[in-house]
């Protein structure tokens, strides 16, 4: 098990700073959610936790091995990231989709092995998709889809885990199914979501990011206040729990008085 | 729960069987002609200058058609054919559309506009070879152009290629048709036609040692990025989170493209459609992954050109067709079927 650590992370889009100054810690094992209104640089943030987007300032570490400094390869060793968008132009079978988590394993010439091939079954089989192994992926319904690409970051079998908005485009039950696989992997996971009340569900630590920082973190009964959201999303919030946790449960609906301006 | 891998698509079966098509095409292609050979004969004339035994019992104008013209010319299909299927299903992967061809990249014209200029203006400073090394300075110069234009904060976006590309392949084929305009030679006007559609007839044994090389080392490189090259094809997002810089790899994937293509059209002009239908095709039977896909493009490619040739050199005997005229004449109604059964598959219409 491996803990992940932002300090003081800045990530510049061409001449706009989206992130600046985001400190995260997400504990060995640890659920952690960052929420945040649209713009507020979740995604931006995860994508250089990917290495996808470079840093402007700060750092990433995983179990104390700077992110940044390893090769390309490493860092996808350590670090598996389910992204917003997945492109298939190409025709790719669910098999082969998931076996491409073997990728950072493998160097050049270099044959499946019996046990890239266990790996990938067992991913399949975790994500409840082992039956679609033989078919297309761009014939799959979009549940099926996101359990495919979270059997191929399974295979990845890296320790942490990183999810941009994964439950988007899927249907109440296929939410709860996808979160709940996810957060039985066993892996640290920080994923960005946009729904706050599966986020009190599944996470035990939540960041809340606004304009690119930080403004709130804690667990999630802590932190989604009524007063919190309707700074940061600009709603109002009435919270009761879910029935039988300490869950916090949030009835929203639009702000009294009109739309309202930080 | 257990799972069983699905069944692998027989790559092998495929190499196999194109590996029989492109020898039996090799065969027919060494056999059949304007002078007639028997293949007794041909094997014999083979076989002597392979291995020096045997008497040489035939005549020496049917030792030159069968060693100096028609067996580098089979070769050259073969090499050119394979060289454009693989830089076709590099550029599929490099602008992640399974719709694009080399030629989108620029570099054809390029190649047409340094070999069309030393063709009209007569100015041959390297002699026989000036054409086509003026067509390969052409493809890199365009290739440069192109580069320059997609690059965008040290990245390569497929739009911005596939857009910088078509600028420069208007702009240039406009020049090519201008330098063409102004040879008053109809001569020339033909020869050059003739280069714009591709031909093979300058094929030699010394035409063949550049072609294989560089076609064995890009090979060789893209195998080593089979796995990269299949993450890439998901999206940078997703190649990023797999360990694949997509900005790097598309700038080395982007120099290999350019240069086996301005070999493959420096020597045999702009013979169109292998490098999209081939590798296109190849997909359809052994699926994306480059690890199979490439060597069995690189297979069909060859197959395919060296049968077009038979058909360019005897269809309309004893005119001879540029290749280029071919493979479109086939490759079109061809290239019409895969996107109308590919739609088909993909929407369920």
């Amino acid at each position: 098990m491996t803990s992940l650590i932002l300090r003081d992370v800045h990530v510049t889009i061409g001449t706009t700073p989206v992130v600046t100054g985001v400190s995260l810690t997400a504990p060995s094992g640890g659920r952690v959610g960052i929420v945040g209104p649209n713009g507020s640089g979740k995604s931006t943030l995860l994508r250089a936790v990917y290495r996808h987007l470079p840093l402007a300032g700060g750092s990433i570490t995983v179990g104390g091995e700077d992110l940044w400094a390893l090769t390309p390869r490493r860092a996808a060793q350590l670090v598996a990231a389910l992204p917003q968008e997945t492109r298939s132009d190409f025709d790719v079978t669910v098999w082969e989709m998931a076996a491409m988590g073997r990728t950072p394993h493998k160097r050049p010439f270099a044959a499946d092995t019996e046990r890239d091939v266990a790996v990938v079954a067992d991913a399949l089989a975790h994500a409840g998709v082992a039956h679609l192994a033989g078919r297309r992926f761009t014939t799959l319904s979009g549940g099926e889809r996101q359990r495919v690409l979270l059997a191929r970051a399974l295979a990845q079998q890296a320790p942490v885990l990183v999810l941009d908005e994964p439950t988007n485009h899927l249907d109440v039950r296929h939410q709860f199914d996808l979160l709940g696989l996810v957060t039985s992997a066993g892996t640290t996971v920080v994923a960005a979501l946009h729904d706050l009340n599966l986020a009190a569900a599944y996470c035990d630590h939540v960041y809340v990011l606004a304009a690119g920082r930080v403004v709130a973190d804690g667990p999630p009964y802590e932190v989604l206040t009524p007063e919190l959201v309707r700074e940061v999303f600009g709603v109002d919030a009435h919270v009761t729990s879910v029935p039988g946790t300490d869950a916090p449960h949030l009835i929203l609906r639009p702000a009294a008085g009109g739309p309202t301006t930080r | 729960m257990t799972v069983k891998r699905p069944g692998r698509k027989a790559v092998w079966g495929a190499c196999a069987v194109l590996a029989g098509v492109l020898l039996a095409g090799l065969t027919a292609s060494v056999l059949l002609g304007t002078v007639t050979v028997s293949a007794d004969a041909v094997a014999r004339i083979v076989a002597w200058h392979l291995t020096g035994q045997g008497e040489p019992t035939w005549s020496a104008s049917q030792d030159t058609v069968v060693w100096n013209l028609r067996l580098p010319r089979a070769l050259l299909a073969a090499l050119v054919g394979a060289g454009l299927a693989v830089s076709g299903a590099a550029t599929q992967a490099l602008v992640r559309n399974p719709l694009a061809d080399p030629y989108v990249l620029g570099l054809t014209y390029g190649a047409a506009v340094g070999a069309v200029a030393v063709t009209v203006t007569g100015i041959a400073p390297l002699g026989g070879a000036s054409a086509g090394v003026a067509a390969f300075l052409g493809a890199l110069c365009a290739f440069a152009v192109v580069y320059a234009l997609a690059r965008a904060g040290g990245a390569l976006a497929p739009l911005r290629l596939v857009l910088a590309g078509m600028a420069v392949t208007y702009a240039l084929s406009g020049v090519t048709s201008f330098l063409v305009l102004q040879a008053d030679d109809p001569g020339t006007t033909h020869s050059v036609l003739f280069w714009l559609f591709g031909s093979l007839a300058e094929a030699d044994w010394a035409s063949l040692g550049l072609p294989a090389l560089v076609l064995a080392a890009t090979m060789l490189a893209l195998l080593a990025q089979a796995r990269p090259l299949n993450a890439l094809l998901l999206g940078d997002e997703t190649a990023a989170g797999l360990g694949v810089p997509a900005a790097r790899l598309r700038r080395h994937l982007f120099l290999l493209v350019a240069l086996l293509t301005g070999v493959m059209v420096a020597l045999a002009g702009g013979v169109g459609f292998i490098g999209l239908i081939v590798p296109h095709a190849a997909r359809l039977l052994v699926g994306s992954d480059h690890r199979g896909l490439l060597p069995v493009a690189a297979l069909a490619g060859a197959a395919f050109l060296v049968l077009v040739d038979i058909a360019a050199r005897t269809a309309l005997h004893p005119q001879e067709l540029p290749v280029g005229v071919v493979t479109s004449v086939i490759g079109a109604p061809l290239f019409l079927w895969l996107v109308h059964t590919r739609a088909r598959d993909t929407t369920g219409l």
